[in-house]
């Protein structure tokens, strides 16, 4: 709904897929229903995406731009306060600042438009700048300066492997490609627990396709796609609505913004395979086939769809070339940690009060994060460890709250960075559950191609279900560490290769929760199936 | 399909319209896809059954799925399953017997900030304790239209 008057005040209606599913679009459509009841006409009501202050579970979110001031659980009949706060609304009010400190940590980059536009109208990203970086590089810089730009902010590969940007960039605008180069983004976001590019794809889709073709001018790409999860229906609809209103507008397609450049962009669908986000398995997957990967070298740079030169990065990546630049290189290494500058989306979920996306400087403390920002543990449990990675990564207990969150810490403590999933841990978690969840998903995404990650996965679940069961012996531990060690020495891909990571982290820092599965027979946090049997008196 | 052009590359994407359409992929479908698009019916039959994605037996007329993820699962989602499963009868990839509900399980459907959820018909439900998803899939009406 927009005022038929001057504005005077407007909200902000979350319509992300955790809001939506707690009804926000029926909030606003009832919202402009009474305001216009009322004869309000200076109101605008409008739909963003995700707000982003870790409220998500409180949903649906809306927000006064002029006051700041936010609404939870906004429903058809619990409207009156929002509208009250809007007509106290006094003309030209500015808000006062951030008010909490799920907020006021962060430091927005990729998400810097979050709660500030509606995903589906072009015009609200162009009237924030919206590819205004595009129209720089195209026509200030040469593709060299582009690429130069992103080496110079240290931005790397933000889908959890973190390979510096610049140099793949740079493979591959070098790699001839006389038929023509691609730009893919990776946006098969399958690590359980990680929702940072749906997110950003439902709230912002335009930062994305500006960031891709961005990249297609300085590597020499003229075609790209989207590889996005079949199970983000909204984030595809949103992706495939703001490419034809790019097209419309001449963002892209041919000649854009009047020069020589073409860029066409299209999505295609995954179909719910975890292998796919591995660049050679979703390079075949793209073009239709199984999702296995093959042998590398050679790279994707160098030989990758259609045996062309292919630049892959994920969506989080391409979120943040934009303001690399507009602002600069020197500007995005300035934040964060030498070696990991920049900012990290994080997804924040599991055993923790506030829960959802929020974007903070590299180099910010797990206990910021968990505490300050996330407000601490549901129901102020003690915290017994934070899993980040997915299942490629591992789990950092309570000792290391104090760590910085960068790539080489996480890396030290045998976690990894990962997409940025974080799921926080109480003492209702058992480790050697924990573990056998992660192992039980690496057995079913397994693509099969390669024996050890399709054998040695199968067998590590069931020595794990053993250990689970009490019915395990030390030599069995001593078996799951052997197989662990081959399995990650000898797989194919990243997938067999990072398998046995959470087996490994547990083992490193909860070593007497397995122990206490094999010599006592119990699970200290009463979750495995032998502490059933000791309450049956088996 | 028209839109891509007969080649490999349409394959995935006309699973995914073929599914959207008929609610799975028979013998049919399948077929129908090998000789428009010319790929061999092996190759058809290897693609839709290597993506948990698409699914070759029929759906009831409701589907639920469970999300099973990192953070559903930290939250509950094991016990969600349990009483589906004492309920209904029916373990996950199964249908009852009424024809009503399918169940099957999602790796993760990425709303993690409200776990645990599920899925049903489409629909996104989170926060949700076992007892109110069995009411829930209990409520469902028989022989209503999809």
């Amino acid at each position: 709904m927009v005022p038929l008057g001057p504005t005077r005040a407007s909200i902000h209606v979350c319509e992300a897929s955790g809001c939506r599913s707690l009804n926000s679009e029926q909030a606003v459509d009832a919202l402009a229903e009474r305001l216009t009841e009322a004869g309000v006409t200076d109101v605008a009501v409008k739909r963003t995406g995700c707000l982003g202050v870790g409220l998500c579970a409180r949903g649906p979110l809306a927000r006064i731009d002029e006051s700041g001031e936010y609404f939870e659980e906004l429903t058809a009949d619990n409207l009156q306060g929002a509208i009250d706060a809007l007509a106290a609304v006094e003309p030209g009010q500015q808000p006062t600042g951030e008010t909490s400190e799920f907020a006021s940590r962060q430091l927005r980059v990729a998400m810097e438009n979050f709660g500030l536009l509606d995903p589906e109208d072009l015009n609200d990203y162009l009237a924030r700048g919206g590819y205004d970086a595009l129209q720089k590089a195209l026509h200030e810089m040469t593709p060299g300066q582009v690429i130069a730009e992103v080496s110079t902010s240290g931005l790397r590969g933000r889908g959890g492997g973190g390979f510096p940007t610049g140099l793949k960039w740079t493979t591959v605008a070098k790699a001839a490609g006389p038929d023509g180069k691609y730009v893919i983004c990776n946006a098969d976001e399958g690590d359980p627990g990680a929702f940072m590019d749906r997110t950003l794809l439902e709230s912002d889709p335009h930062r994305v396709i500006e960031g891709m073709a961005i990249a297609a001018y300085a590597v020499g790409a003229s075609e790209g796609y989207i590889y996005c999860r079949a199970e983000y229906p909204l984030a595809v609809k949103r992706l495939r609505h703001a490419i034809r209103q790019g097209e419309r507008e001449g963002i892209l397609g041919k000649n854009i913004f009047d020069t020589r450049f073409s860029f066409e962009v299209d999505v295609r669908l995954g179909a719910g395979a975890f292998v796919c986000g591995e660049e050679t398995a979703l390079i075949r997957s793209i073009q239709g086939g199984r999702g296995t990967p093959r042998p590398r070298p050679p790279y994707p740079a160098l030989r990758g769809l259609h045996g062309r030169p292919t630049l892959l990065n994920n969506v989080e990546t391409f979120a943040a070339i934009a303001p690399i630049v507009r602002n600069g290189g020197a500007w995005y290494a300035s934040i964060g940690t030498p070696k990991s500058t920049g900012t990290k989306v994080f997804a924040l979920a599991g055993r923790v009060k506030n829960t959802g996306i929020v974007e903070v400087p590299m180099g910010i403390t797990l206990r910021e994060v968990v505490y300050d920002i996330g407000g601490g543990i549901t129901d102020d449990h003690p915290f017994k460890a934070v899993q980040t990675g997915g299942p490629s990564g591992g789990c950092i207990p309570a000792e290391f709250l104090d760590m910085p969150l960068d790539y080489e810490s996480l890396a030290e403590k045998g976690s990894i960075m990962g997409s940025g999933g974080m799921i926080i841990m109480d003492d209702t978690a058992c480790m050697v559950d924990v573990a056998k969840f992660f192992m039980e998903f690496c057995v079913e995404e397994s693509c099969g191609k390669c024996v050890p990650c399709r054998v040695g996965t199968t067998h590590m679940h069931n020595l794990l279900a053993k250990i689970a069961e009490g019915e395990a012996t030390m030599d069995d531990l001593a078996a799951l560490e052997r197989l662990a060690g081959m399995v990650k020495a000898t797989s194919l891909c990243g997938l067999g290769q990072t398998a046995p990571n959470p087996v490994f982290s547990t083992l490193r820092y909860f070593r007497h929760e397995y122990l206490a599965h094999i010599e006592d027979r119990q699970c200290p946090a009463n979750v495995c199936p032998v502490a059933q049997r000791e309450v049956a008196g088996v | 399909m028209r839109r891509l052009g007969g080649s490999y590359d349409a394959l995935i994407e006309s699973l995914h319209a073929a599914q959207e359409a008929f609610g799975y992929l028979d013998d049919e479908a399948m077929l129908f896809i090998s000789d428009y698009l010319g790929v061999p019916r092996s190759r058809v039959f290897a693609v839709a059954t290597f993506y948990s994605y698409f699914t070759l037996k029929p759906q009831g007329e409701h589907t639920c799925v469970v999300c099973t993820g990192t953070a559903c699962y930290i939250n509950g989602a094991g016990a969600i399953r349990k009483r589906i499963e004492q309920e209904l009868g029916i373990k996950s990839g199964e249908t009852t017997a009424d024809n009503r509900v399918s169940t099957l399980t999602a790796r993760c459907v990425g709303a993690c900030s409200i776990a645990p959820v599920i899925v049903v018909d489409g629909e996104l439900v989170g926060k949700l304790s076992p007892d109110e998803v069995v009411q829930l899939l209990m409520a469902l009406p028989k022989g209503a239209d999809q």
